[in-house]
């Protein structure tokens, strides 16, 4: 899984002069930026060979198949985290934003709105309270993480007010919308859910690799004074990024109430910090520009595959997802950190 | 588009530009007038407001009064968006890049080849290899990533990333001043061939030959005002200086000759002694005695292992074999604080990367290593910070208004007088100066060479780098001369003594080894490799 757009090859391109006595005259051909991606493949794989190795049918279709059907709403939300945190921000309501999304879906339609208002309108919640912190963060230039962090308990706070039971979701045509599936090569079953987190990353790559917009959010990242002098159009793009997060949260939302047919005002808690540890371990800096949306996807499915393996052991405690989630972040950003200073 | 003729119609016109800043006048009543197929020089020195005149035409500074016309008609510029669509491109003074894009995009963003499908990035890097090829760095590759080059790469990176639109107006704001002598005559013979092609150019070097060479017309500012106007063809050079820095230019010369009259004989007693010092990968084993009351000059073209030296005896980086003597104790400098315990003090050549904390005002900048070498648990007290702090404001000309002011908001030539006054308040036994006059005017170059005089009058050794040799030459009671890594000699410094003596000294050097060696930090610079040094 390599991405297709600006393929370097920084190893041949340091020419005859580039000080070879310092012995950087390593044999890698892979561009170091996806190295930290690489690794994350690497990690994917080893977690597969070992679950593989310990457990029957792990290796199953139907098991890789769940993976995705079950991090849907975990891929949308760090495809929309990956924007921000490429900028160098970070967005902390997402978890909220998610919940509020679910709880207003399931609220609508057991008032009677049909699906095909309900379904538009959460995703739009998503995307004007992303909007708002993004003019938090703009106009008034709040830090971020207190925006969002307003976010989180103003989105949070909607959801009790609007419902603080779960609310079963019984519309006929949201329920037919969550339950398609249908069977690719025979065996791999790919719901809806899974059709939309993929369409999402799709977009998410397009929008990174090939638009002046996506170009702008690395720039930023490498320095919002360079970016301006350069002439790039940073107010938008800043402001773009968190509705862009919102709006994944709003989507996320969504999937979530398709995946749990149920809208509750306590989904999601924390689930920010599995969206930022996802693009972390995905390789992407938390001081912004450098990762990749694939690798975002990959982080996700990482830590879904640690959940999976807790699951397949059976005596252990689902802490124990957290445990190996908090290790592995801190090998990942580690090697960030070994990698870029070596760099210097 | 406008045919050259001797005058054509002006493209942009300046009328009475005030900007102020924090309450201070910076631009004051200025005009300018740029024509096409003209280089219109700005000449001045640090906070003259170069910079800022650049960055009311750029809309990167707000114009407090004055009128801004392109073509002739007025317009309000706002951004550096709105000024590219209008055609006046800028290679800006501070790096303008971003690091974790690669070349081609750094050159192509905001102005990308697009088709249907969005970025057509093979098109891209095709524009963008023309535009590098043009400024003769074809061999780097435009999907490096803009941080793995050296910064004289980088900058004609950023130049390449100006001409690339094809600008009706380029400005450049220092476009050479990380670039060697080949690379900056290649950039000036763009810079001509451009004016050729009816581009009206403003060009802003603190090198006074490439202004000379290249400009048709120079604006001289002093303070934020225009003090004279000339064609560069009619102007005298010492008339030039002299308006730029308002004051007598004879004092250049007396300090020469100060020098020369003290002129330390040398006791032969070394206070800092390294002995066959080096490190693997950076620089041979030498030798250097270093003694109170001395300037002593290491002169060698970039790359020639001079920083390297001067770091290696300041602790900056460790060495792998030799010894560091200070008053004939062995010591170890296992980081620069440690050394700045024992008073030996270094100033970076990168002042902005490495010295300044552009976040913390002057007074706490200055008071930092000294504030570090008591220990943070015992506080510098507000009394104690005014008395270290009033020391040095009038040695180095700091205005008081400046002290609580972050130090990053500050001209590169204060910031300099900064950084030396943090070193200063240590009170070193040992002072190293890695290009303290880099990209500075020459009042402030005077200032900080006839600071360097005083501190050896005082009894400081001083160790005194700078790239300029007539520098070296004029401070130095001695002058170590490297190559290649390698110390090939020491001068003891006198009246035979000139620029020419290192010069054939390193050529000479030069002709021993075997020809076509694959030396010169030019070939590698173009080639995108690391800075030497």
């Amino acid at each position: 899984m390599t991405t297709v757009a600006p393929r370097g090859r920084a190893a041949r391109a340091q020419g005859p002069g580039g000080a070879p006595t310092r012995g950087r005259a390593r044999g890698w051909r892979i561009d170091r930026r996806y190295l930290p991606v690489v690794g994350t493949l690497v990690v994917l794989a080893l977690i597969l060979v070992v679950g593989g190795a310990r457990y029957d049918n792990f290796l199953s279709v139907g098991v890789l198949a769940n993976l995705f059907i079950n991090n849907s709403f975990l891929i949308v939300l760090a495809v929309g985290m990956t924007f921000v945190i490429l900028t160098g921000g970070i967005d902390l309501s997402v978890g909220a934003v998610l919940a509020l999304s679910s709880v207003t879906a399931a609220y609508l339609l057991n008032a009677g709105l049909p699906a095909g208002v309900v379904v538009p309108l959460v995703v739009l919640i998503g995307s004007v309270i992303g909007l708002l912190i993004g003019a938090m963060v703009h106009v008034f230039e709040v830090q971020p993480f207190i925006a969002t962090l307003a976010g989180m308990f103003f989105a949070r706070g909607l959801c009790f007010l609007i419902a603080p039971e779960s609310i079963p979701i019984t519309d006929e045509t949201f329920v037919a919308l969550a339950g398609w599936d249908t069977w690719v090569a025979g065996q791999w079953r790919v719901t809806s859910s899974v059709v939309i987190a993929l369409v999402v990353v799709a977009v998410a790559f397009y929008l990174l690799h090939y638009t002046q917009f996506g170009r702008t959010v690395y720039a930023i990242g490498g320095g919002e004074a360079s970016a301006r002098l350069m002439g790039l159009p940073v107010t938008r793009t800043k402001v773009l990024v968190y509705v862009i997060s919102g709006t994944c949260a709003g989507l996320g939302g969504l999937l979530f109430a398709m995946f749990s047919r149920s809208g509750y005002s306590l989904t999601g808690v924390a689930m920010e910090l599995d969206a930022i540890a996802a693009v972390v371990i995905g390789g992407t800096i938390l001081t912004g520009g450098t990762g990749f949306v694939l690798g975002s996807v990959l982080g996700a499915l990482v830590l879904g595959l640690i959940q999976t393996i807790i699951t397949f052991e059976g005596t252990l405690s689902s802490w124990w997802t957290k445990i190996v989630i908090g290790g592995l972040l801190l090998v990942f950003v580690v090697l960030q950190r070994l990698l870029a200073v070596r760099r210097t | 588009m406008s045919s050259r003729t001797d005058r054509a119609a002006p493209v942009v016109e300046m009328y009475g530009i005030t900007v102020e800043r924090g309450g201070v006048r910076v631009l004051d009543d200025v005009d300018l007038t740029l024509h096409p197929g003209e280089v219109h020089a700005i000449m001045g020195e640090n906070g003259a407001g170069k910079s800022t005149l650049i960055g009311a035409l750029t809309g990167t500074v707000p114009i407090v009064s004055g009128d801004v016309l392109v073509d002739g008609a007025a317009r309000t510029p706002t951004s550096v968006a709105q000024s590219r669509a209008e055609g006046i491109a800028t290679v800006f003074q501070e790096s303008h890049l971003s690091p974790h894009l690669t070349v081609a995009e750094n050159v192509m963003i905001g102005h990308e080849v697009r088709r249907w499908f969005g970025i057509d990035w093979a098109a891209n890097r095709e524009r963008a290899s023309a535009a590098l090829a043009t400024l003769g760095i074809e061999d780097v590759d435009p999907r490096t990533p803009l941080a793995a080059l050296s910064p004289a790469t980088k900058q004609l990176v950023a130049v390449a990333r100006a001409i690339v639109l094809e600008p009706r107006v380029l400005v450049l704001d220092e476009p050479t001043s990380s670039l060697d002598a080949a690379e900056a005559a290649r950039l000036l013979g763009v810079v001509r061939r451009l004016r050729d092609q009816g581009v009206a150019v403003l060009f802003v070097s603190h090198f006074l030959e490439q202004v000379f060479e290249v400009s048709d017309r120079m604006t001289v500012l002093r303070g934020g005002r225009v003090v004279a106007e000339y064609r560069t063809a009619e102007v005298e050079r010492a008339e030039l200086i002299s308006k730029m820095i308002g004051e007598d230019i004879d004092a250049l010369q007396a300090l020469h000759s100060q020098r020369l009259a003290h002129h330390y004989a040398g006791s032969g007693e070394a206070t800092l002694r390294a002995t066959s010092i080096g490190r693997r990968g950076s620089l041979e084993p030498t030798d250097v005695d270093l003694a109170r009351g001395e300037v002593v000059g290491f002169a060698g073209l970039r790359g020639s292992g001079r920083t390297e030296l001067a770091r290696l005896m300041s602790g900056v980086e460790r060495a792998d074999r030799g010894e560091l003597w200070l008053d004939g104790a062995r010591v170890q400098l296992r980081s620069p604080g440690a050394a700045l315990r024992y008073r030996i003090a270094m100033s970076s050549e990168n002042v902005r990367e490495d010295g300044i904390v552009a976040g913390l005002t002057v007074r706490e900048n200055i008071v930092l290593a000294l504030q570090a070498l008591r220990g943070w648990s015992r506080p510098l007290s507000r009394g104690e910070q005014d008395a270290v702090v009033d020391t040095y404001l009038d040695a180095l000309h700091l205005s008081r208004d400046d002290l609580d002011r972050p130090a990053g908001e500050l001209s590169g030539g204060t910031q300099q007088k900064v950084l030396v006054a943090r070193l200063l308040a240590t009170r070193p036994h040992v002072l190293i100066l890695d290009e303290p006059t880099r990209g500075i005017d020459i009042a402030a170059k005077l200032d900080i060479q006839r600071r360097v005089a005083r501190l050896a009058g005082e009894g400081v050794a001083v160790v005194f780098i700078s790239s300029q040799l007539e520098e070296v030459v004029r401070l130095s009671d001695r002058i170590v001369v490297l190559k290649d890594r390698e110390k090939i000699g020491e001068l003891s410094n006198g009246p035979g003594v000139t620029v020419d003596t290192i010069v054939e000294m390193i050529a000479a050097d030069l002709d021993e080894l075997a020809p076509g060696d694959d030396d010169g930090a030019g070939a590698a610079d173009g080639a995108g490799g690391r800075d030497v040094t």
